[in-house]
């Protein structure tokens, strides 16, 4: 028995599938940023802060490593519902996937926080810096651009990771694919497409996080090294 | 004139190790004072706690008017003062020569971006690198990136500089050119204490040289002391070193 290809009933459907890679790149976009931020604020707190704040930091990165993603989500889509709070499937979802990521970026930033050698703090301290300038120019920014490649896998994953959200009903790719091929019936090839849409999405997250590597690590520009 | 430093009966210990056993000496302004020893006999450990990086037992150390075993000590003005050069150069790599050097001046004397740069490229004059400015550390050789350090302390303007073994890991080449930098420093009239295995150099620019045996200053005296020893332990250490 032989399957038949047929990709022609997909056609109509390209808008929606455009919709759909549109959405993922918001949701990851987002999910990027703020995760980011959220994961660098902590790997600080964990290596600086009061010892309270160090408990809570591992207790929140434990937490999101040891449990799955889906269940997480649920937690957060459900948790805003029973606290009342109104949300669209689409903030529920960046919310669920920043609370991941900025857990596993914690984990990235921190290694790198913790490969800075001690003599340039010292350093930075005889030239008269206070804590927080040799902080930001001493340790954050040679730290994140260390720990940069793995922090670009780790986007990626995300990108990837976003497809859970469907679960919810965000309207990302994955998402627009399951509605497309319980219309059309043609699972297979809808998938297929949903497929190649997300190797080239990785593709293209890749290229920006290497081109924006250029812009904020001057080094790397001017020694050509790779990242 | 009034010393610049001045360290009166200082002791320090790492847990059950006394490193600094009642060390005292002083240096005037201007003057130019080397501190030799063996391995372990405390030197860099003594130019630790003059910079407050160490804090000490008990025992007074005073620098530039700073009380440095004060527990109120107000560190980052002390370190307006004092500029510290280490044996492993510690530039800070994403920074370009230039960048490394406007740091300081920037963070600390909030000056402004474009005399930072001027700064900058003075100072790397006075070290010989002006060309080097946009480079950034690992495209220059080792002793090119110790002669960045001392510009970069420099350009702080500070009274008092130390240096710890900073020709240490160099090869004799490039260990010229460091002292080149060290020995104009001097004759230009900066105070300074320098730790160093060096004993030609020693005896060349030191207005005093310190030698330390066993945490304690052994003996002491003019550049002359050197061909002269008075103490066994020195007599000693300097034909272990030749
Ligand atoms: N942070 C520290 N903790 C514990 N012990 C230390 C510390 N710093 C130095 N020491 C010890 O103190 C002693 C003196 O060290 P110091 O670095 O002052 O010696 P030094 O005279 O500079 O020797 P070298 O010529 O090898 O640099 C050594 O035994 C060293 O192991
Ligand atoms: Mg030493």
């Amino acid at each position: 028995m032989t399957y038949q290809f047929d990709f022609s009933a997909l056609l109509p459907y390209w808008p929606l599938f455009l919709e759909g890679v549109w959405l993922t790149l918001k949701l990851s976009a987002l999910a990027t940023i703020f995760g980011f931020v959220v994961g660098t604020l902590c790997a600080v707190a964990r290596a600086e802060g009061p010892r309270w704040l160090k408990t809570v930091v591992a207790i929140y990165v434990e937490m999101i490593r040891n449990t799955p993603l889906l269940v997480q989500i649920f937690l957060v889509y459900f948790g805003f519902a029973s606290l009342g709070l109104k949300v669209t499937a689409n903030t529920a979802a960046v919310a669920a996937l920043v609370v991941n990521v900025g857990a596993y970026t914690c984990e990235i930033v921190r290694a790198g926080l913790e490969s800075i050698h001690k003599s340039q703090l010292e350093a930075a301290e005889c030239l008269g810096l206070t804590r927080t300038q040799t902080y930001w120019h001493v340790i954050v920014r040679p730290a994140i651009e260390r720990v940069y490649p793995a922090l670009t896998s780790q986007y990626v994953l995300l990108m990837l990771a976003s497809s859970i959200t469907s679960q919810i009903s965000a309207e990302e790719l994955t998402a627009v694919a399951n509605r497309i091929q319980s219309d059309t019936f043609r699972s297979f090839e809808t998938y297929i497409v949903t497929g190649v849409l997300y190797i080239i999405l990785s593709f293209v997250v890749r290229l920006a996080f290497t081109l924006f590597a250029l812009v904020i690590f001057p080094r790397r520009r001017k020694l050509g090294t790779a990242i | 004139m009034p010393a610049v430093v001045s360290l009166s009966n200082v002791h320090k210990s790492f847990g059950a190790l006394q490193v600094l056993k009642g060390v005292s000496f002083d240096v005037a302004a201007g003057e130019v004072v080397a501190v030799i020893g063996a391995s372990g006999s405390g030197k860099s450990t003594a130019l630790r706690c003059i910079n407050a990086l160490e804090t000490i037992d008990s025992g007074e150390i005073v620098v530039c008017g700073h009380k440095v075993h004060d527990p109120e000590l107000d560190r980052r003005a002390l370190r307006r003062d004092v500029g510290i050069v280490f044996q492993s150069y510690n530039l800070f790599p994403h920074l370009t020569v230039a960048q490394n050097i406007m740091l300081a001046p920037t963070c600390v004397k909030d000056m402004g971006k474009a005399e930072a740069r001027r700064l900058a490229e003075e100072v790397l004059a006075k070290v010989g690198l002006a060309e080097k400015a946009d480079n950034y550390p690992e495209q220059l050789s080792g002793g090119q990136q110790q002669r960045v350090a001392i510009a970069r302390s420099l350009a702080m303007q500070p009274k008092l500089m130390l240096f710890d073994e900073v020709t240490s890991a160099l090869d004799p080449q490039l260990t010229g050119e460091v002292l080149r930098v060290m020995e104009d420093l001097a004759r230009g009239g900066m105070s300074m204490i320098l730790v160093t295995h060096e004993m030609a150099f020693a005896r060349k620019v030191a207005s005093k040289v310190i030698f330390m045996h066993q945490g304690k200053v052994w003996e002491t005296g003019p550049g002359a002391m050197l061909a002269n020893p008075q103490t066994k332990e020195l007599a000693e250490f300097l034909s272990n070193d030749l």
